[in-house]
């Protein structure tokens, strides 16, 4: 089908009531090329809840969670964040990209980066005070990186960068959280870390949404999952959604027969 | 050093330092962006520009031929994007392609115009006349302080000094959306930055860089103040601020010291002429990169 097509087709949609969702998505469909990567998506992120995208490599985990915040351009689909279009509310998500999407030899160090977070409330010119440096501080802390500030980026380990990202998205002070595979490639130590930060901001009234690879931990982790593979396989709470026999259609077969009795045996 | 430097080699000095200047500073995030080689690409792709700015107005001017240069690297722009998207080949080969396409029409162009009475052509696209910029009007140091002999400096230093403030203003003002989306693309537009934009926007102000010091200095300077200082720069120091800062002080001191070495270094040591300022000056900041490629404190293991 030609992305022609394909826009046709979901000009036909009628926009839906979102409501006031931290973030809500109708018929987001994305190519590359004449490729269709996201085909006809509608996500409604639940208020006040940490939800795992879900699905195998190239099933378009990224490329919904980048469409959704206009890194790039969808051919058709509208998005809504607590109701209100995206440019009216930039300033309410945080983004954390994966890791590997940037130089880490870039000449910078730990706190500048942090600060990075600041940017929208300094603008263009304004100052850099003691409240600042102070809130990057204490972003950093929060993820215990407090004593790294000063460490040019590249001496980072894998985990340690991760944080730092995190941290920079923490100094943003955002409602939603939409997170790039957070624990892609880090240590046992980051990834408890994290997850502690992202529990705590779940606690504070914040919405997280990040790509998950690890069905493994999706349980302990999340409260809600949406299952992509190309297409929407499925959206809700873990304990309705995230099933043996909705994996096995996203999957398609893909998931290891130990990994599945593993699953079945945790659902109950 | 008196009468004598400061009409025949004082302008000289200047303008090559600006020029080295201008470039440098948005050579630093050219660098860092991995695109190097666009203030190569962009000394090719202005000439067909430069010439049909010429060939409409009928002079050697500086600001038609920077709108032409401007006109030209945006159509380039849109070229590359354009063969990559219809043909679908990489930024690479779309680039090769287009560089060498505009530069060979704009070879033609400057072939099938008259350009006879006028100082334009290929050489002097490569080393500019940097020897030539002298200000007669001067008879000592006191000069700098009468406005009629001031009024007799070279028109390029003015138009040097322009650019180098214009480079700067961009620099400073947009200083931190052009390091979030030259660090991180992705997180630059979470924000909403205009990243394409900016982008473009660099890649201009580049061009008019590169047209402005091209008519000065020739592309030669253009191409290496462009990559030298910034690449010596990033050997000194682990914070953009402070890579800017060497760059600035690296891109002076090749000016300074290429100029007096090509025009005084050859008589030292005992030889006849002098050679090129332009080719000087490139390499002595290709020489200031050797030594920080070898002895600068942040070079990698």
């Amino acid at each position: 089908m030609s992305p022609l097509e394909l826009v046709a087709e979901n000009g036909l949609r009628a926009p839906d009531l979102t409501g006031d969702s931290p973030l809500a998505i109708r018929g987001m469909t994305v190519s590359y090329g004449d490729q269709p990567v996201v085909y006809s998506v509608d996500m409604t992120v639940r208020q006040g809840a940490m939800t795992a995208i879900i699905g195998p490599n190239g099933a378009g985990k990224s490329t919904l969670l980048k469409a959704a915040l206009g890194i790039v351009a969808p051919l058709s689909g509208q998005v809504t964040v607590f109701g209100q279009g995206l440019d009216a509310t930039r300033n309410r998500i945080a983004y954390v990209p994966q890791r590997a999407s940037v130089d880490w030899d870039f000449p910078t160090r730990v706190s500048d980066v942090v600060m990075m977070g600041l940017y929208g409330q300094l603008g263009l010119l304004g100052r850099v005070r003691g409240l600042h440096r102070d809130r990057v501080q204490a972003c950093l802390a929060r993820v215990g990186m407090q004593d790294f500030g000063d460490r040019q980026i590249g001496q980072l380990s894998g985990g340690q960068q991760q944080r730092v990202f995190l941290a920079r998205a923490l100094a943003q002070g955002a409602d939603l959280y939409l997170l790039d595979e957070p624990f892609a490639g880090v240590d046992a130590a980051t990834e408890r870390a994290i997850i502690n930060v992202l529990h705590e901001l779940r606690d504070e009234g914040k919405t997280v949404v990040a790509v998950h690879h690890d069905l493994s931990t999706v349980r302990s982790y999340f409260d809600d999952v949406f299952l992509i593979n190309r297409r929407k396989m499925g959206e809700g709470p873990v304990e309705q959604a995230f099933t043996v026999p909705a994996l096995q259609a996203t999957y398609g077969g893909r998931l290891a027969e130990g990994q599945v009795a593993q699953l079945a045996l945790d659902a109950g | 050093m008196g009468a004598e430097f400061v009409a025949l080699s004082l302008p000289p000095i200047l303008i090559g330092t600006l020029a080295a200047l201008a470039c440098a500073l948005p050579g630093n995030f050219l660098v860092l962006r991995r695109q190097s080689l666009v203030g190569d690409a962009i000394s090719h792709v202005v000439l067909p520009g430069i010439v049909v700015a010429f060939l409409v107005t009928g002079q050697v001017s500086a600001w038609p031929m920077m709108l032409g240069a401007a006109a030209a690297a945006v159509v380039s722009v849109a070229l590359i994007e354009g063969i990559r998207r219809l043909g679908r080949v990489d930024a690479g080969a779309a680039m090769g392609v287009t560089f060498t396409a505009m530069f060979a029409f704009g070879v033609l162009l400057l072939e099938q115009s008259d350009t006879s009475g006028v100082h334009l052509d290929v050489e002097h696209a490569l080393y500019g006349n940097l020897e030539s910029l002298i200000w007669l009007d001067a008879v000592g140091w006191s000069s700098l302080l009468d406005p009629a002999a001031l009024s007799g400096l070279p028109h390029e230093l003015e138009r040097m000094a322009i650019v180098f403030v214009l480079t700067l203003a961009f620099v400073v003002v947009l200083w931190r959306p052009l390091v979030l989306s030259t660090f991180d693309e992705g997180y630059a537009r979470s924000l909403g930055l205009p990243v394409a934009t900016l982008g473009l926007g660099l890649v201009i102000v580049a061009a008019i860089t590169a047209v402005a010091a091209f008519d000065a200095v020739g592309s030669i300077i253009v191409i290496a103040m462009f990559i030298c200082p910034p690449a010596a720069a990033r050997l000194m120091t682990n914070q953009l601020v402070h890579q800017v800062l060497w760059s600035l002080v690296f891109a002076a001191i090749s000016a300074v010291l290429g100029y007096v070495l090509a025009g005084y270094g050859p008589l030292w040591i005992g030889l006849p002429n002098t050679v090129s300022a332009a080719g000087m000056i490139a390499t002595v900041s290709g020489l200031i990169l050797a030594i920080c490629a070898v002895a600068g404190p942040q070079r990698r293991a």
